[in-house]
């Protein structure tokens, strides 16, 4: 009995350190927005414990420096977050690999018509795991309105004259041009129409904004009246920052983005990758991160059900339910961008003189 | 003879060694300078003719379309006539306050105290861009600093509505570049004798001849120096613009900027450099006679 203990706990030790062995743990790499989801500390920590991974993080500015990143340093991120208007070109560039849904256990609760938008498809194949999405439309400083409006027509409106806040961005700009006079978002056919409504904002706008974080400030000072905005900042500046605003989903129909994590091509940590981007599907996470810290809408249609009521994100469905036009930003060829570029740089000429 | 002879001798045994001491000393910092600016910017020139980025899946090939494109859109000129505009707005504004200020330093106060002033000069110099400007938009904004200690000083002085417009920019521009202006003007102002301006003034010379007369052309070399020194880089700022200048912040450098970070045509906005770097040359070459002068 006592040399069969002495084997036993041998057998016991050293299928421990197998098993130990066997949980690698590997630090992977994340390429994202700052501060969007991915690099919140307490879901690392849990993510560590449960999985024994690490998670790095390298942060972009534009969807433009995350191509070029990924261009220039081949086999060096784990997950990447690329909205689904770039996705096909970046699966077309051979930067991200196709992937399997299966491979995501959270993946059952994912919405089709946002698992499989077709803006995520590339050759047949699916290149990204739906996450987040949102609408961009404008947000109102409630002290300056009497009755929330329903058309984006009010961010022409002379009473706002000089009150304005406005992206400085020149696809967001045309789109909001094509939006207001009914052309197809991601390839307008008549940018004479667009270049007019422009222009027309001349004497709206009070300046432009470029982060969350300005926005927060500028309309915290009370330099706006509305702003164009997108919806998931808008929960958190809301909920977190405590500002009067209210999020408006206009009658003609918003700009609507997805968002999804992909594995590059060369990715050094497969498998952890993969428990990342699991992880961050997850409806756990989520409501965590919607409650207290504010998020996007969630591609998980279980996550969105799970949140408290009377949360933004519940609310925003409801509204985005009863509008009928929701076009997504889809991929866009180099010359629509370019030609984009143009009008909108040209209107700002305009604007100084 | 004997004597010419030793004089003579060491020196012609040096000469070779004179030149590869040169070579010595000069050669690290021409290598770094091709190096790290030459090449660049060679890449950058051959780019600029190139239809698209030369990555491995994107086609691409030699094209004038991208200098065309500035003679075919007019917003292009009107961006660049701003630029310079703003350019010489700056030099100027920095010529008007940086340029009493080094005569101070240079003339009247002596020893610790001008170490003092000079640190105040400089400490500015020390901190990132970036914060100073921010910093900026803390004074200029609507309510901000500047507004309260006016109304604290006049009371109901109201609004003055600087904040995101070209004169922020001009603010925030000048702020970060006189000390150039200072340091150039002081060196060179700091070399005129003293007894030039008293021999003017034991002669009659009002005070307003002397600088007209002596100072203000001894010391044009480093007046000259000053407004190059920031003309060149104002012309392309785009960070102080887009902070300050908000609506108002277009400029022929942020639109150069725009082309390599938001849609990655790095042709176009190698184009538009080149062009920019070309008025630069011209405007230096129509007025080399007054600079060759001047210096």
């Amino acid at each position: 009995m006592k040399g069969y203990g002495c084997i036993r706990s041998i057998v016991l030790a050293v299928s421990l350190a197998l098993a130990s062995g066997l949980v690698q743990a590997d630090t992977i790499r994340v390429l994202n927005w700052q501060g969007y989801g991915t690099d919140e500390d307490w879901s690392l920590e849990k993510f560590e414990k449960a999985t024994g991974n690490t998670v790095e993080h390298e942060y972009f500015n534009s969807e433009q420096e995350m191509l070029t990143k990924l261009r220039t340093n081949p086999g060096t991120y784990d997950v990447v977050l690329i909205n689904s208007a770039y996705t096909r070109q970046a699966a077309e560039e051979g930067l991200i690999q196709p992937l399997d849904l299966a491979d995501y256990p959270h993946s059952d609760g994912l919405q089709p018509r946002l698992a499989h938008n077709p803006n995520l498809e590339y050759d047949g194949k699916l290149y990204g795991v739906a996450w987040l999405w949102g609408v961009t439309s404008f947000a109102i400083n409630t002290g300056a309105f009497d009755e929330k409006p329903n058309s984006i027509m009010e961010l022409w409106n002379p009473e706002h004259a000089g009150r304005l806040g406005w992206r400085d961005d020149a696809v967001e700009s045309c789109q909001f041009a094509a939006l207001a006079t009914g052309q197809d978002i991601n390839d307008p056919s008549d940018y004479d129409v667009i270049r007019e409504r422009l222009h027309a904002l001349k004497p709206q706008i009070r300046t432009f904004w470029n982060s969350e974080n300005e926005w927060n400030q500028y309309m915290s000072s009370g330099e706006f009246d509305l702003a164009t905005y997108w919806s998931g900042s808008a929960a958190r500046s809301k909920q977190n920052f405590g500002l009067p605003i209210e999020f408006v989903v206009p009658r003609e129909g918003a700009i609507a983005w997805l968002d999804g994590l992909s594995l590059p091509t060369d990715v050094p940590h497969p498998e952890a990758a993969k428990q990342f981007i699991d992880w961050m599907i997850d409806p756990e996470f989520y409501v965590q991160w919607d409650t207290e810290v504010g998020a996007p809408i969630s591609a998980n249609e279980q996550a969105v059900a799970q949140l408290p009521d009377g949360a933004f994100n519940k609310q925003l469905i409801a509204q985005l339910k009863e509008v009928e036009n929701l076009p997504f930003m889809g991929p866009m060829s180099d010359e629509t961008r370019e030609k984009m570029l143009e009008v909108w740089q040209e209107t700002k000429t305009f604007y100084q003189e | 003879m004997a004597v010419s002879d030793t004089t003579t001798a060491p020196i012609r045994r040096h000469r070779p060694s004179n030149a590869r001491s040169i070579l010595g000393l000069t050669g690290p910092a021409y290598l770094w300078l091709v190096i790290t600016i030459l090449l660049p910017l060679a890449a950058m020139f051959y780019f600029s003719f190139l239809s698209d980025v030369p990555l491995p899946g994107r086609d691409w090939q030699v094209t004038l379309s991208n200098y065309t494109a500035f003679f075919q859109q007019d917003f292009y000129r009107t961006l660049m006539l701003r630029s310079l505009r703003l350019g010489f707005e700056v030099a100027l504004w920095c010529f008007v306050i940086g340029f009493p200020c080094a005569y101070v330093l240079a003339k009247t106060i002596k020893g610790r105290w001008r170490e003092a002033l000079f640190l105040m000069v400089i400490i500015p110099f020390w901190s990132n861009a970036l914060i100073r400007v921010f910093s900026w938009t803390m004074v200029l904004r609507g309510n901000g600093i500047l507004e309260r200690f006016l109304d604290w000083l006049i009371p109901g002085f109201g609004s003055l509505n600087l904040m995101f417009t070209y004169e922020a920019v001009v603010i925030g521009l000048v702020h970060s570049y006189l000390p150039y202006m200072i340091l150039t003007c002081y060196i060179s102002l700091s070399t005129i004798d003293d007894d030039l301006i008293d021999a003017a003034r034991s002669m009659g010379a009002s005070r307003l001849t002397v600088l007209r007369r002596i100072i203000l052309p001894l010391s044009m070399p480093g007046i000259v120096a000053g407004a190059v020194l920031i003309f060149v880089p104002v012309i392309g700022s785009f960070m102080e613009p887009r902070i300050l200048g908000g609506r108002e912040g277009t400029f022929l450098g942020t639109v150069i900027e725009d082309q390599f970070t938001s849609v990655f045509n790095w042709p176009l906005g190698a184009a538009l450099s080149f062009i920019l770097l070309a008025c630069v040359m011209v405007i230096f070459a129509v007025f080399q006679p007054i600079l060759r002068r001047a210096s």
